[in-house]
């Protein structure tokens, strides 16, 4: 497969509409594994990273989920390219940026990727649309033991897997999800949230890992700790905090509506009317305008059927995707009139929002 | 990004950087925003730095900062500088570093996860084999010819249960 079928063709991500992913919109399992007796990328001479990188995407492209997989070099990547993966979080921004002798293996169906070379040898991961972190877990773990076929990993029976960093030492995991928590954002509970559970051993991260903000309300919660617990204990704390942050966020959503319907429907009602009419729109605010249209999804406001279609337009109002849908270079300020177009067109013959659903709407 | 300098008592960025002179010798310590406050390092009455630098130097440097990972060259001094160690054998020359840190960084210290079995079986087969092969040798050279025969059978037993597609 080539990059440029790859970008064409939907990502997982896009792919999901079910009111299975209202709140948690994708899972993700990553691990980290080392080969053993190699020095770490980071540490590695040249000569010695090519050789890693062409024993590991060698061994990771002949697993039969890997059966026509996209496999290529950071080298061969353009900037735009790279970028588009990044907003897919396909790759990592780290990665992007690397030497060469870094590279990537996404299968087909964009649900796995394994990075080579980032901070460690191999970055697993895997990716599926809503709340689905056993079935995650699972896919990686069988992906995993595929490549322990071939690979020999640094591992020690007390430390587990050997990582670059020790935070990562253990299970070398780190499980996931990408949650739309607007209720919270707007009752200002968020910092309540992140504190609980930054307390419970779990971190909270913008759409884009770390340093990145929330435009969109959008929050990745994922473990912190990686050593002292088995895999499938990690993932079930996880899965209990996030179905406790689901419960808190469907309370404040309906609290807000108890409080003040007329202002959350204000809110709704003129993200709507932007959405129609701006002619210049950036980034974060076109992704807080279609979290506003995405809550009144939720809310049954809007067809449920518009999920997708607002998952969909979160990757492509991102910079990379803009860029590529108008094929050619354009300035940052070109961008959010371009932003602008594209969302008034979108939004031009989308469904007109009905507030009058009172209880049938909650889903 | 630039690689800042990280805490002498956990690995997150020190922001705090402080230099006493103790009986005439300089001491430098480097800390985060939160060991710091945990030392009292923001309160200058209450702070002795030559307190932190004997407990740093206790638990974690018992042998000096000249430390020095065989396997790869990888020194004291670069974990400090990146945060991440140069190759897997760098968690044994280490430590004596690596121990203490465990402690604050995770839930336990021990790993209790998944374990790759396929490569340690591969491992111990192979572990298996150099020492057949080596009791071979033996055997034959000091004339032990029953041995021989017995660890050559051991020999083609192993291999025939050898993953084919092992790479080493």
């Amino acid at each position: 497969m080539t990059i440029s079928s790859l970008i064409d063709t939907p990502s997982e991500l896009t792919d999901s509409s079910s009111n299975k992913t209202a709140i948690v919109l994708m899972t993700r399992v990553r691990l980290a594994r080392n080969l053993v007796g190699t020095p770490f990328p980071g540490w590695a001479k040249p000569v010695q990273r090519s050789e890693i990188f062409e024993t590991c995407r060698n061994a990771v492209a002949a697993t039969a989920p890997m059966k026509r997989c996209l496999n290529v070099g950071v080298g061969e990547l353009t900037d735009l390219e790279k970028q588009i993966l990044v907003e897919r979080h396909l790759i990592s921004r780290e990665l992007s940026g690397a030497k060469n002798g870094s590279g990537v293996v996404i299968s087909k169906d964009q649900a796995l990727s394994v990075m080579v070379n980032e901070e460690d040898h191999l970055r697993i991961q895997v990716l599926r649309s809503g709340f689905q972190l056993k079935k995650a877990w699972n896919t990686i773990n069988e992906l995993d033991s595929a490549l322990e076929e071939s690979l020999d990993f640094a591992f020690s029976p007390t430390l587990g897997y050997l990582t670059a960093c020790p935070t990562n030492l253990g299970t070398g995991m780190r499980a996931s999800a990408m949650m739309h928590l607007p209720a919270l954002v707007i009752a200002n509970q968020m910092e309540k949230v992140v504190r609980a559970v930054n307390q419970l051993g779990m971190v909270v991260r913008g759409l884009f890992g770390e340093g990145s903000d929330a435009s969109g309300s959008i929050f990745q919660i994922s473990n912190q700790t990686t050593l002292g617990e088995s895999e499938e204990e990690i993932i079930k704390r996880l899965g209990s905090v996030l179905s406790s942050i689901v419960d808190h966020e469907l309370n404040a959503r309906e609290k807000l509506l108890e409080a003040d319907a007329g202002k959350l429907f204000d809110k709704i009602g003129r993200a709507y009317g932007i959405l129609q009419n701006c002619h210049l729109l950036n980034s974060g605010e076109a992704m807080n305008l279609l979290s506003l249209i995405r809550l009144g999804v939720d809310l049954g406001i809007f067809a449920d059927t518009n999920r997708s279609v607002i998952d969909r337009l979160f990757i492509e109002a991102q910079p990379g995707h803009l860029q590529h849908a108008q094929k050619g270079e354009f300035e940052p300020d070109q961008r959010d009139l371009l932003r602008a177009v594209r969302l008034r067109s979108e939004f031009a013959n989308f469904s007109r929002p009905d507030f009058t659903f009172t209880t049938n709407g909650k889903n | 990004m630039a690689n800042p300098l990280k805490c002498d008592l956990c690995t997150k960025p020190a922001t705090v950087h402080l230099t006493q002179i103790v009986q005439n010798k300089v001491h430098k310590v480097d800390l985060c925003e939160e060991c710091a406050q945990a030392k009292g390092v923001t309160d200058p009455s209450g702070f002795s730095l030559a307190d932190l630098l004997l407990k740093t130097s206790l638990n974690s440097e018992p042998s000096g900062s000249g430390m020095r990972c065989e396997q790869c060259g990888f020194t004291q001094n670069d974990f400090k500088k990146h945060g991440r160690f140069g190759c897997p054998t760098c968690y044994d020359a280490f430590k004596g570093i690596v121990e203490p840190m465990l402690d604050n960084m995770h839930k336990g210290v021990t790993h209790t996860g998944k374990v790759p079995a396929r490569a340690l079986e591969r491992k111990s087969l192979y572990d298996r084999l150099t020492k057949l092969e080596f009791d071979l040798n033996e055997a034959i050279k000091s004339e032990r010819y029953e041995d021989a025969a017995r660890a050559r059978d051991e020999i083609n037993q192993v291999k025939q249960t050898f993953p084919p597609k092992s790479a080493r």
